[in-house]
């Protein structure tokens, strides 16, 4: 016998209240890095080894400046969402659990933003 | 009576599924993935900073170790796609019968393995025009 109400069990959330979302943004995020991630391949192989200037008339490009913070944005935060089930997999003491939780949020946040700043000086023309 | 029952699970005689290996691998590299990231962001911060630190930045994979990375990232992330793709059906409810799941377990590793190589068959070739 479930002591659950009916409504609790209908709605769905465990005590967290934000389990599904979590899953569902990592399948949101996963579902736009696979075309987003094929671009960045082929963009990667035609810059390697190539001339500064190149590179950046190529990111200056709309398109491309959209495609690259799409990539990275949803890269950042798929690895974020992925990193987080990992921790709270494997480290069970609170005090570790929570600071490694803590760094792996505020250093994607901190390069998300780097990465945002890095593409619009370049589109800019700074 | 109690020693007679098998210790589940016995790891001299344990044979690895290519189920929960390939499993194994879609959290490596999604971990390995991730430490990835800070290296695309020094590449767009590089670009950002002008022709010398674009150089400067190039200039550090000129060594085996971070061109062994690179392999290692562009595997990782064509692993991590099929494999997620195949995880995708999952969630729809799809591909759990066994033989299907060891189907596309082969197929991906297949896949990735056939995009890694020719990934870098273009972009070896095209550093070798350029050399």
């Amino acid at each position: 016998m479930s002591l659950r109400s009916p409504l609790s069990k209908a709605v769905g959330l465990g005590s967290a209240k934000h389990g599904f979302s979590h899953w569902w943004w990592q399948r949101v995020s996963a579902i736009a890095l696979i075309p987003l991630s094929i671009w960045f391949v082929f963009s990667v192989v035609c810059l390697v080894g190539g001339e500064y200037q190149t590179a950046v008339d190529w990111l200056s490009s709309p398109f491309n400046a959209t495609l690259m913070l799409l990539f990275v944005l949803a890269a950042l935060f798929h690895g974020q969402t992925g990193l987080q089930v990992v921790i709270e997999d494997y480290v069970h003491t609170k005090w570790v659990n929570l600071s490694i939780l803590l760094l792996i949020k505020f250093a994607s946040a901190l390069l998300a933003i780097l990465a945002t700043i890095s593409v619009f000086k370049v589109v800019l023309g700074g | 009576m109690q020693k007679e029952r098998p210790l589940s699970p016995h790891l001299q005689v344990y044979k690895p599924q290519l189920t929960s290996m390939l499993s194994i691998l879609h959290r490596g590299t999604g971990v390995f993935l991730a430490l990835g990231t800070p290296v695309l962001v020094l590449w767009l911060l590089a670009l950002a900073g002008g022709a010398e630190a674009y150089v400067n930045f190039q200039a550090c994979f000129n060594n085996w170790f971070a061109q062994l990375l690179v392999f290692g990232w562009t595997y990782a992330l064509f692993y991590h796609l099929c494999n997620g793709i195949r995880h995708l059906f999952w969630d729809v409810g799809r591909g759990f019968e066994i033989e299907t799941l060891y189907t596309s377990g082969k197929a991906v590793m297949l896949i990735s393995v056939l995009m890694t190589a020719v990934t870098w068959y273009f972009a070896v070739s095209r550093l070798g025009g350029a050399a």
